[in-house]
């Protein structure tokens, strides 16, 4: 993919642990608006196909596609939901767009999870109805399980995924959009309550509210809409086995099959010296350690060790979640991904203020669906 | 169209039934299984999955895609879902499009999936959630009344009656009475039949609605160049279409289904039809109710606004009529599993097209046809136009 579909204009509401002022379609609003005026486009003469990513059981709507509309400018056009993560939706405008009867393609998804009195009940829906939902577990026992999985296997200390907390949380101080940004230690994250062995709460991600819509363009179009297009190299997604009783707990073999898409697609051989930072699902702590791995962005048990040395903070060699990724900005349901492409697309424009990244080129972005399932999604995005 | 030419190159789906003993990953399975098989590909052949259900509140399974990608042969590879609400059916066909010509994939299995009967005691009740949190839904609305609305806006506006619309229902469950997958297929069955069963919402009675079901459909979906090398008669995706209108459905002209002819003409213009009356032959249109086949053949811009009652009276919609509508059964016949019904509509072309209709054949061996599917707040429309 050279230079075939760009991201020519993001927008967002900012990412907040709760909205009591705002509804979900003034956030829409709000975000696509921005995204319209970044990019110099009216949705109703401009935009060819809208894409909204959303579940149903998250929005509290069925069929939450009704919805939609009205508050993006998409009245009377081709609108359609992924029910699946940003990236996903990122993956259907790309799509749309290389099929060549598209030119311009909106993607917008969002979180309003403060509306959601019992997010784990939620949550719990999603598990398999025969053989898993009955054991009327707190979905997370999943990650408790999965995160020892993963340190027996690589003999990651716990104190690595402490110092990933420490180094999301700090880095979203210096980030505006992001709600928890926090100036913590180790000891503080290894301290926090247990939420399942080992997993403790502070390496959790906390939900936040937001939305996040972004302007995609063929590469003509693109190029006469912006001097600064932010280019789509690859993209890839897939999916692991959705049984608990035969998926790989150690690996994320989800991440490795996107990031491996991804590569193909963008050309890439040696993603970790042709990439220059990354933005990595780290919904629990240790997730970014396994994601970094799986992605090929470090040896097999190596994360760790390379994040106890600062190799991927913000002045590292290797910056991962300069954002502060879902532990510094919030967990924003669906809308995950988007923000951290969101965060790739201001570093390669150089708009990231206090926490820009020198000579940003090129940057990956990886979601994950979370728990229970093996769902991921990576785009690899240039300037 | 696109980089990729795309073609369909198989077809497979389960009985649509009241209540399906399997579980909604073994429906998606089954369905999957056969598409495959009836091409001749197994998995190995598979670059990406698109699995595609309607609301989850019917299983009440969150992120029921998630749920169901095993089921779908989605292990391993790429998986996406993608909803319209009740256009999510055709919407499934069109994403199969889209990922072939893209040219990202080359061979894609298209798989959609719906259990209702897991909703207790009634589907109905899932129902409730569609509607606005705060206008509407404190009203415990039925999506039947909406329906009696529309129907009532439809028979008054031209001066419709009853009978004019049990005509549809009468045809469609008779054609059904072909179909080796249906639920409710009758051969026998009369518009007094229809006009005499239980009232549910003036003036929609049980007859003039399709039955809540469970079943799978799925489709194999492929580039030209594979399409040469695993089959002699692929059909092609000429053309597709879609359109959302506003959430406030009750500011809306009732009578008449604009997102629908927003969709069907996008569809004709990517499939250079400039005279759809003329150049398409056979058409498969969202039929919930036994009206919306006749709101959705004007939307399709087939007959005059006003005049599919009349076109229907007359025989032309007949399977041996001049334009065959519905030769499957349709929703009101074969059944209305929301997601797979509508991917039955596409199944359904793609057998006629190929003269593999069996007893359903409708005769002179029709070159194109367009399915539709309809959803949300009767606000979607989502159209495809397949052709030999």
């Amino acid at each position: 993919m050279i230079r075939e579909v760009a991201i020519v204009g993001v927008g967002w509401s900012p990412f907040r642990s709760i909205t009591p002022d705002l509804s979900y379609k003034e956030m829409m609003y709000e975000a696509a608006v921005r995204a319209y005026e970044d990019a110099g486009i009216d949705p109703r003469r401009d935009v060819d196909s809208f894409v909204t990513v959303a579940e149903d059981f998250n929005e509290g709507t069925s069929i939450f596609d009704e919805y939609v509309p009205d508050q993006l400018g998409a009245l009377h056009r081709p609108v359609q939901t992924i029910t699946g993560d940003g990236i996903h939706g990122i993956a259907a405008a790309v799509m749309q767009i290389l099929t060549g009867q598209f030119d311009v393609v909106v993607v917008e998804a969002h979180s309003k999870a403060s509306n959601v009195l019992t997010l784990p009940h939620i949550l719990a829906y999603a598990m398999d109805p025969v053989f898993n939902r009955p054991l009327a577990a707190h979905p997370y026992f999943i990650a408790g399980m999965e995160m020892r999985r993963y340190l027996a296997e690589t003999g990651t200390p716990l104190e690595a995924c402490a110092q990933v907390v420490v180094k999301n949380r700090a880095n979203a101080l210096r980030n505006p959009l992001a709600g928890y940004g926090a100036d913590l230690t180790i000891d503080d994250v290894l301290a926090s309550e247990p939420i399942a062995e080992p997993l403790t709460r502070l390496a959790c991600a906390d939900h936040a509210d937001g939305a996040v819509v972004m302007v995609l363009a063929s590469g003509e179009t693109a190029r006469a809409l912006t001097d600064r297009p932010i280019w789509v190299r690859g993209i890839g997604w897939a999916n692991d086995t959705f049984w608990l009783e035969s998926r790989p707990w150690g690996q994320a073999r989800y991440a490795y099959l996107a990031g491996q898409m991804a590569y193909s697609t963008a050309g890439i051989k040696s993603p970790r010296t042709e990439i220059d930072f990354a933005e990595i699902d780290d919904t629990f702590a240790y997730k970014e350690l396994q994601h970094l791995e799986a992605l090929g962005l470090c040896k097999p048990g190596e994360a760790g060790a390379w994040t106890l040395e600062g190799g991927t903070e913000l002045e590292g060699e290797f910056p991962v979640n300069p954002s502060g990724g879902s532990l510094g900005e919030g967990h924003l349901l669906d809308c995950t991904g988007l923000a951290r492409v969101l965060e790739v697309v201001l570093q390669l424009r150089g708009e990231a203020g206090p926490r820009q990244i020198e000579d940003a080129e090129v940057g990956l972005a990886f979601a994950w669906r979370g728990v229970p399932t093996t769902s991921g999604a990576a785009v690899i995005l240039s300037n | 169209m696109g980089r990729n030419r795309v073609a369909i190159v198989g077809a497979g789906m389960t009985k649509f039934v009241r209540r399906a003993q399997e579980t909604a990953k073994e429906l998606a399975w089954k369905a999957a299984s056969k598409a495959l098989e009836s091409c001749e590909l197994t998995l190995d052949d598979i670059d990406a999955v698109v699995v595609d259900t309607a609301p989850d509140a019917f299983d009440g399974i969150h992120m029921n895609a998630e749920y169901l990608s095993d089921g779908a042969g989605g292990w391993g590879k790429p998986v996406i879902r993608g909803y319209v609400g009740g256009g999510t059916g055709v919407f499934a066909a069109i994403q199969g499009w889209y990922h072939v010509a893209s040219g990202l994939f080359d061979t894609v299995l298209v798989v959609c999936e719906e259990k209702m009967s897991s909703c207790q005691p009634h589907p109905q009740g899932a129902f409730l959630t569609i509607f606005d949190h705060t206008t509407e839904r404190p009203l415990k609305p039925n999506l039947l009344w909406i329906f009696a609305l529309e129907m009532n806006a439809y028979m008054s506006r031209y001066g419709l009656s009853k009978k004019d619309i049990a005509l549809v229902a009468v045809k469609n469950k008779r054609n059904a009475a072909d179909h080796p997958a249906a639920l409710l297929g009758d051969p026998d069955i009369t518009v007094e039949d229809i006009l005499n069963t239980e009232v549910l919402a003036w003036p929609v009675q049980r007859g003039d609605v399709s039955p809540i079901s469970d079943g799978a459909v799925a489709l194999v979906m492929c580039a030209e160049h594979v399409a040469r090398r695993v089959t002699d008669k692929p059909v092609w995706v000429e053309g597709v279409g879609w359109s959302l209108d506003t959430a406030y459905w009750t500011n809306r002209d009732l009578s008449y289904p604009t997102y629908v002819e927003e969709a069907a003409r996008m569809a004709y213009k990517m499939a250079g039809i400039t005279e759809p009356r003329k150049q398409i032959h056979i058409a498969e249109p969202y039929d919930p109710f036994d009206y919306k086949e006749l709101h959705h053949l004007e939307g399709l811009l087939l007959f005059d606004k006003g005049k599919a009652p009349e076109a229907t009276a007359l025989g032309i919609t007949q399977r041996d009529g001049d334009l065959p509508v519905c030769p499957s059964g349709g929703l009101l016949g074969v059944g209305n599993p929301i997601a797979a019904a509508g991917l039955m509509k596409v199944a359904e072309i793609f057998w006629q097209l190929r003269g593999e209709a069996g007893a359903r054949q409708v005769p002179g061996q029709p070159k194109r046809g367009v399915a539709q599917a309809w959803g949300d707040l009767m606000q979607v429309g989502t159209v495809i136009v397949l052709g030999i």
